[in-house]
């Protein structure tokens, strides 16, 4: 319940403060979303498992955003900062997709 | 899916509406991280709407530069090409309207020469008494061929007849005809062209004026700053004459 009320905060306080990104985090604020939700994902499957440990989703958020915003800080200095982008993105929405199947499957059993 | 990491170890989770009341440290850092997420996915929602390059690559910018270059040269040789159109058009529209300013004053002068217009200017009005009948046609011809020798530009009689090159002179019982139409007595000459040339070749001592007084006539000559012809000859266009160019 905690979460959702943190949800509905954070989505108020974007809309209302409307703060514009700072430069130097443009790159990575999306790679970071985007491995934010593939943590947030996983963490609803374990939900549905009853197995969630929320040290666990705690560090897998952090450690997921880190990396993926290093890996694209790391590329955008090798110079193939668009394609490494894709592929963590590809990578993500993979794992994202594998998660929410899993959660499918264990609520309609299909 | 073994590799998934699914964040959590078994756990039995204790659920319920009072959990809400005294909520657990872990609980509130979730809150927290999923907060900070849906606060970031609001603001790069909102972030994306504006049309802005600060987070495109350096690889894109560099790319979107030269397309931008290509684009600017393609439009300034455009620009170039339609300057020298202009300029062309410009110069051309500048010497058609010259040659139809010099095509007019030609038009003008033929006019005058052809007597198909009117004109005014300086010059002599001549006026010969003839009671006795004694000037014929040839003795008028003289009179208009001694004003066309001082320069007369247009000449008109009783302001009736203007006199160009085609105009004939006839005798017709008593009466002269001059290009077809008929002059009465006293004959009045109107001639455009330089004032005291004109008169003095009207004047001197054998001139005109003698010879109309030997056949017992009169004239008198008066200079004027503005004679006005208003007569004008009968333009026949010309049925066997061609241009040559």
């Amino acid at each position: 319940m905690i979460p959702v009320i943190g949800l509905a905060l954070g989505i108020i306080a974007g809309l209302v403060f409307k703060p514009t990104v700072p430069t130097d985090l443009q790159p990575y604020l999306p790679i970071a979303i985007v491995a934010a939700l593939d943590a947030v994902i996983g963490a609803l499957r374990a939900l549905g498992e009853r197995r969630f440990n929320d040290r666990v989703f705690v560090v897998s958020f952090i450690s997921n955003v880190v990396i993926a915003a290093f890996m694209v800080y790391l590329g955008d200095q090798l110079g193939v900062g668009s394609q490494l982008s894709t592929g963590v993105v590809v990578v993500l929405g993979i794992r994202i997709f594998a998660n929410a199947a899993a959660i499918r499957r264990r609520i309609f059993h299909a | 899916m073994p590799e998934s990491p699914v964040p959590g170890a078994p756990r039995p989770a204790s659920k319920g509406w009072r959990e809400l009341l005294r909520p657990s440290v872990s609980q509130v850092v979730v809150a927290l991280l999923i907060g900070g997420l849906a606060f970031a996915i609001t603001v790069q929602i909102n972030d994306a709407g504006e049309e802005d390059f600060s987070n495109v690559r350096g690889e894109e910018l560099v790319e979107l530069l030269k397309s931008l270059d290509v684009a600017n040269e393609r439009l300034n040789t455009q620009i170039e090409d339609l300057t020298a159109t202009r300029n062309g058009l410009r110069s051309s529209t500048r010497r058609s309207e010259q040659a139809k300013k010099e095509a007019k004053l030609r038009a003008e002068q033929l006019a005058i020469l052809a007597g198909t217009s009117g004109a005014r200017g300086s010059g002599i009005e001549l006026v010969i008494n003839d009671p006795d009948e004694q000037i014929d046609a040839p003795a008028l011809l003289d009179a208009i061929e001694e004003l066309r020798d001082a320069g007369a530009e247009a000449i008109a009689i009783n302001g009736v007849a203007r006199v160009v090159a085609q105009t004939y002179f006839l005798d017709d019982d008593g009466q002269i005809r001059v290009g077809g139409r008929e002059i009465k007595r006293p004959y009045r000459i109107e001639a455009i062209g330089d004032a005291d040339d004109l008169a003095e070749a009207v004047r001197f001592r054998g001139g005109l004026i003698d010879r109309v007084a030997n056949r017992g006539g009169s004239a008198s000559v008066t200079e004027k700053d503005r004679v006005t012809i208003t007569a004008l000859a009968d333009v026949k266009s010309p049925e066997y004459a061609r241009p040559t160019s």
